[in-house]
């Protein structure tokens, strides 16, 4: 029946167990995902949004991490309970990821152009030349001239290096592609190239893709979907207009709010009260509760999964009482 | 009322290396009246951070005058100097690496106040630091806390409440919310804002993120490789650009709003090097209006009241844009 989804998540669960105490990083999330979408999973630092995806690769350090899960299935494939030999193969050629942090992304002493055939060497069947060949073509597509090809990372500009790792995510084609804040630390007009560059190749191979990000501004420009995360959780997902024109969640409200509108300056901002919950130690029920304008007593129990419409859910029990809606003001 | 409190004339930053001189800040000049903030952005390496600190002369200046309350402190001996930095402070980019590790909040805060000698005793000096706490929205019962135990919020304002020890009248903010999160950093603008209101202070606020910049700021100067090319008032320089550098820059704000899809500029190439830059207009490589009038360098000319621009082809290009 789902067929249609290239990532199907059920009830993930990823905990650090650690001497300090149990650090729950994600509780119990649900993410679907379908075949050629891109979703923007959003959220503050510490709201599980990296754990989640290194959880899709299997790549979280266990030790300490723990990770359960009901259905983790990527095209299909169970992925909780595959080999690592079967998991080696699926890495880099259905699903590959690129990091955040260019810098450090790259190993030093290989040039960019061994790093791009490496990839396309282990998971394709060619031969060494081929795969270099092939990598060349890689880097006039991400627009670099291929001549650079045997040059060192540290040749590199931070934009550049960025555009290398996307070379080498995307040389053999995957079907899934998380990029966990691909552009948090280059400069703007920068970042507005990779957008373009992620967006047209995204096109170009019908690549689904897992946006990570706290800028909303970007999920609005490349994704399809929005998933909103607190404390380990999605806490609303929908369609951009379900999330960004409808919103429901009050943590997605205050989101909102605290960005700097470019067309009102005069106003204050309206920041949400208080901190992100600590990870060791999260309050019962709703993890937001705490800081919540609308929380009440029905919130210290445990949250479901509500359905607005077919696309759009929101965790939040409030949504239970009839009546209860939020009015985000409108952006003007 | 309306007097300037910073003037800063021609000043000039550059540093030898092996490879060439770099002009870091070429030739920039700007003034900022009391209680303004004027809002400094540009990308990595444009030189927005060495103004800011040769402003406070943490790096000496090569050469110009900053004229702040009517005297020039690039010509203040050290002695002076010290005195003069008791009213002119700075909030750092990073809350991690600025806090000694080693030292609790309250000593933190305490440190300029000991440094200066503005208040002797310890119970006066922690009552002074309470009420700095309370000013920043830091709870009492952090005050024996180490930065360690903080989140970058809370480390932010204790940087700020650092900065407001001296009791300054003006403040360089570099990039004091760009390592936070969105919600944390709604909250320390609006302390900012608040703070500004009720002890009437100046800012220069450094950024490269132009939605903050245009919450925060009166005016706003966009450098680009050591060079102002657009000052403005925030309001029309985000509702008139009129530099090419500052028209892509606005256009490449990701905006989270659905209905305000426009369309993008995007610039092609990277910043190019600032060591020894020929005579010609900095963007030109990069510009995509550019041609041979631009191999000369601009100068900033008035194209309206407090709007200034530097580019060699805006007679033409105003044209243009008012023809689009």
């Amino acid at each position: 029946m789902d067929n249609n989804l290239i990532l199907d998540i059920e009830n993930l669960v990823v905990r650090f167990e650690t001497d300090d105490g149990t650090v729950r990083a994600v509780n119990g999330l649900n993410l679907q995902l379908e075949k050629g979408h891109a979703v923007g999973l959003v959220g503050e630092t510490g709201a599980g949004k990296t754990t989640t995806a290194l959880s899709i690769l299997r790549l979280v350090p266990d030790p300490p991490g723990v990770v359960e899960c009901e259905k983790l299935l990527l095209d299909g494939q169970d992925i909780i309970n595959m080999p690592i030999k079967d998991l080696e193969k699926i890495r880099g050629k259905d699903v590959s990821m690129i990091f955040q942090d260019p810098m450090t992304a790259l190993n030093p002493v290989f040039t960019v152009g061994e790093q791009i055939a490496e990839s396309i060497f282990l998971h394709e069947d060619v031969s060494k030349a081929e795969a270099y060949k092939r990598a060349l073509d890689m880097l006039e597509l991400v627009g670099i001239p291929a001549e650079r090809a045997n040059e060192y990372p540290h040749q590199f500009s931070g934009g550049m290096k960025q555009r290398v790792i996307i070379a080498i995510a995307l040389a053999c084609h995957p079907k899934l592609l998380i990029a966990d804040e691909p552009t948090t630390a280059l400069d703007v007009t920068i970042q507005a190239q990779m957008l373009d560059l992620i967006r047209s190749l995204r096109e170009k191979y019908s690549t689904s893709l897992i946006m990570i990000t706290h800028d909303l501004g970007i999920v609005a420009e490349i994704c399809d979907e929005v998933a909103v995360m607190y404390a380990g959780n999605v806490i609303e997902k929908g369609t951009l207009e379900d999330v960004f024109n409808r919103t429901k969640h009050p943590y997605t409200e205050g989101l909102f709010n605290s960005i700097p509108n470019l067309n009102d300056r005069k106003v204050m901002l309206t920041p949400i009260k208080g901190f992100t919950p600590d990870p060791t130690n999260l309050p019962p029920g709703c993890a937001f509760e705490p800081r919540c304008p609308y929380a009440c007593e029905n919130c210290l129990k445990e949250q479901k999964d509500i359905y607005i419409s077919d696309t759009h859910f929101v965790r939040c029990s409030r949504y239970e009482e009839d009546g209860f809606s939020i009015d985000r003001k409108e952006i003007q | 009322m309306d007097e300037n409190l910073l003037e800063v004339k021609n000043l000039k930053k550059y540093f030898r290396t092996k490879h060439g001189t770099v002009h870091a800040v070429d030739d920039v000049s700007f003034t900022i009246k009391k209680g303004k903030t004027l809002g400094l952005v540009g990308e990595s390496g444009c030189g927005k951070t060495t103004t800011g600190r040769a402003i406070l002369r943490l790096t000496e200046p090569t050469s110009g005058q900053i004229i702040f309350n009517g005297r020039d402190i690039c010509t203040l001996s050290k002695r002076e100097l010290k005195k003069a930095r008791r009213d002119m402070q700075l909030v750092f980019q990073d809350p991690y690496s600025s806090l000694d590790p080693r030292k609790t909040v309250s000593q933190i805060i305490a440190e300029p106040i000991k440094a200066n000698k503005l208040i002797k005793g310890k119970e006066q000096i922690d009552e002074r630091v309470n009420s700095l706490m309370q000013t920043v929205g830091l709870a009492p019962r952090l005050f024996n806390t180490y930065p360690h135990e903080l989140d970058g919020g809370r480390r932010q304002r204790v940087g700020i409440a650092r900065a407001l020890a001296m009791e300054p009248h003006f403040i360089v903010c570099d990039e004091p919310v760009s390592a936070l999160d969105v919600s944390i950093q709604a909250q320390i603008l609006n302390l900012l804002k608040t703070l500004q209101a009720e002890m009437g202070l100046t800012f220069i606020f450094i950024t490269h993120d132009l939605s903050v910049v245009n919450h925060f700021s009166d005016d706003i100067a966009v450098m680009y490789l050591g060079k102002i090319v657009e000052m403005a008032p925030s309001e029309e320089l985000f509702s008139n650009p009129r530099h090419p550098y500052t028209q892509a820059l606005l256009s490449a704000i990701p905006v989270p709003d659905l209905s305000a899809k426009r369309e993008r500029i995007i610039i092609k190439g990277e910043i190019v090097s600032p060591i020894d830059p020929p005579d010609e207009c900095r963007f030109y490589k990069r510009c995509s209006y550019a041609c041979d009038a631009c191999r000369k360098t601009p100068q900033l000319e008035e194209v309206c009241p407090g709007h200034f621009v530097a580019c060699n082809r805006l007679e033409e290009l105003g044209n243009l844009n008012t023809v689009k």
